[in-house]
């Protein structure tokens, strides 16, 4: 098996020991089906075992990855008719965000997601999925135009981050993520964000504001990397495992604090494990998001956003209020 | 007047003159600028004037693109009789839109009129770069308002193709404000939610791609096509250094963010096909 993770060890090992007693018992006299269907329940419990009790650093790696389904893996099998649209209009063409038009069961949908490399050639054309403000600027593009012809927005968010670059800088890498925050917390259209990887910071939040928001189980968004947190917390980046335990950065973490609606679920050890079975849960919630969502006016729609990010923040407020 | 004038068998006998020294010997035979290849005229016809060896594409008139995009039969042309006035007294002009007339069988740089791609119905505007390099006088700019304006009526999408050198010199600033025009009607028909679909042609140029050009809800190319503001020969005397090989190409406007696509012409009417059914979808939640 490929790119397997090292809490998965033991779990790869007993497969490989029960794959080679299956060899030896098709050559040799002997029957081992005892011993094989011991060594299967062991395997299912150990499996269970790990999976079930995935620390947020584990789920770190699931989330990084490198065979971790992309957005673009996402739109092909979600969607049909996808046509992508390039260009922020202003100054280039940011692959590091795709987007474009297609169809969700035949309703007509913007889609637009963070998009990474596959390997190291796609990856220095795609920046890492990093994006750089005309990235972000084609991302509002396509969702203006998403909004004049009333269409569903639906995002995939997955990026370290917004690229940390001298040109980004330049270009206003700050007024792109604002101006979408602004942006978005306006379109009279349902807004769905599922985060499928990493969900790094203003970057992923620039195609976050969302009336639904959606984590898949084994992804992190966060204020910070792990690791920018350990160096800036504790001045050791080496620190990053500490780090994500103490953030809150997982799905299950974010549901808890209320930022997100919903976990969707993962297959057993990581959506790079089955990307069509993954897919279709993915699917699902977009099935029931949309039929909630497309119930509401523009107007209630622009409300339901608003008062979601509203309610969110940790306050204590001991000033009586007035009551007139 | 509204007239069909939908022709469908179209003779090589009016290749723009522009390309007329690529053609050995004329009308038959014509040579690829860009990869040299001699081919039988009929052959690039056939491919919609696309080189069959490079993917070269020739400059396609109005007319034959119309017949080309359109469903069989379904044009209906708008104004074909407008015709141009001398505003400025200008030397020579109504002679030289004579001359162009006869060589073209065009009235005027824009064909505009309703029709079907693939059963969806649209307005279109086609310009021709044949007639006055396409330039934009005050035909072209009212043509262009008025078919923008039968799409605002009639609620359905506005495509247009361009291909022009720009605002038509002979006319003045009238010239000029024909971008105002065709601007302000463009975005009274966006306002009501009217789909615009910009394809950009060889050449557009100047206040063509300064105005209508450029303002689509999807602006596409076609692989190669000229387009730009300011020409090559100004900005490099005025900046002092040579440009890029590949300066003010479909290609570079696609990597500077411009275009949402460079489409090559067997994959136009396809893509316009898919776009103008997800705009018409309603499409039920019905799960
Ligand atoms: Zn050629």
């Amino acid at each position: 098996m490929v790119g397997e993770l090292e809490f998965e060890k033991p779990i790869i090992e007993l497969k490989k020991k029960i794959h080679e007693l299956k060899e030896f018992t098709k050559t040799a006299d002997v029957d081992l089906s005892a011993e094989i269907e011991k060594l299967e329940t062991r395997l299912k419990n150990l499996e269970k075992e790990i999976y079930d009790h995935l620390s947020p650093w584990n789920r770190v790696q699931i989330a990084r990855h490198p065979n971790r389904p992309t957005t673009l893996d996402y739109i092909e099998l979600l969607f049909e008719n996808f046509f992508e649209c390039h260009g922020d209009r202003y100054f280039g063409d940011d692959e590091a965000i795709v987007g474009g038009v297609a169809k969700f069961h035949g309703i007509p949908v913007t889609v637009i997601g963070q998009q990474r490399g596959k390997d190291t050639k796609d990856n220095i054309r795609r920046n890492f999925g990093m994006p750089h403000p005309e990235g972000y600027r084609k991302a509002l593009r396509l969702m203006k135009q998403a909004n004049k012809f009333n269409r569903p927005i639906i995002t995939f968010i997955d990026t370290k981050g917004a690229y940390p670059g001298k040109a980004a800088e330049e270009r206003g890498q700050s007024e792109a993520i604002a101006r979408n925050l602004f942006e978005m917390a306006g379109f009279s259209v349902p807004i769905i964000c599922i985060v499928i990887g990493e969900g790094g910071s203003g970057g992923a939040l620039a195609l976050g504001v969302g009336n639904h928001i959606y984590m898949l189980e084994n992804s992190t968004y966060s204020v910070i990397s792990p690791e920018g947190a350990a160096a800036l917390l504790w001045k050791d980046a080496g620190l990053a495992k500490k780090a994500a335990e103490t953030m809150k950065i997982t799905a299950q973490d974010l549901k808890e604090l209320g930022v997100i609606d919903d976990i969707i679920p993962e297959v057993k050890g990581g959506a790079h494990r089955d990307v069509q079975l993954q897919a279709k849960h993915i699917e699902q919630a977009l099935k029931r998001s949309l039929k909630e969502l497309t119930n509401m006016s523009g107007e209630e729609l622009i409300r339901h956003r608003y008062e979601k990010f509203n309610s969110i923040g940790a306050v204590i407020d001991e000033q009586v209020t007035n009551t007139q | 007047m509204i007239k069909n004038i939908f022709s469908k068998k179209k003779k090589y006998a009016s290749i723009p003159s522009g390309h007329a020294k690529y053609d050995v010997p004329e009308g038959i035979m014509t040579k690829c600028p860009k990869c040299k290849k001699i081919m039988y005229s009929k052959e690039i016809e056939k491919n919609l004037k696309v080189c069959n060896n490079c993917g070269y594409h020739f400059q396609m008139g109005a007319r034959e693109r119309i017949a080309s995009l359109l469903d069989h039969g379904s044009f209906l042309e708008y104004d074909s009789d407008m015709r141009s006035e001398n505003p400025l007294n200008f030397e020579g002009y109504l002679e030289k839109l004579e001359k162009d007339k006869e060589k073209t069988k065009l009235n005027e740089a824009v064909v505009t009129g309703e029709g079907t791609i693939g059963g969806f119905p649209v307005v279109i505007a086609v310009m021709d770069a044949s007639f006055r390099m396409g330039s934009m006088g005050s035909v072209v700019g009212e043509k262009i308002t008025r078919a923008i304006e039968k799409a605002k009526k009639k609620n359905i999408p506005f495509i247009i193709f361009t291909a022009s050198g720009g605002a038509r010199m002979q006319e003045g600033v009238l010239s000029l404000m024909q971008m105002a025009k065709t601007s302000a009607a463009l975005k009274l028909f966006s306002d009501e939610g009217g789909l615009i679909i910009s394809v950009m042609t060889h050449p557009t140029t100047g206040g063509v791609s300064a105005s209508f050009a450029s303002l689509g809800d999807y602006n596409f190319a076609e692989p190669g096509a000229l387009i730009g503001f300011a020409g090559r020969r100004i900005i490099e005397q005025t900046i002092r250094e040579e440009l890029p090989e590949d300066f003010q190409t479909a290609e570079f406007l696609l990597k500077h963010g411009q275009l949402d696509s460079v489409l090559h012409r067997h994959q136009l009417r396809d893509t316009l096909i898919n776009l103008l059914d997800i705009h018409q979808a309603k499409g039920d939640v019905d799960w």
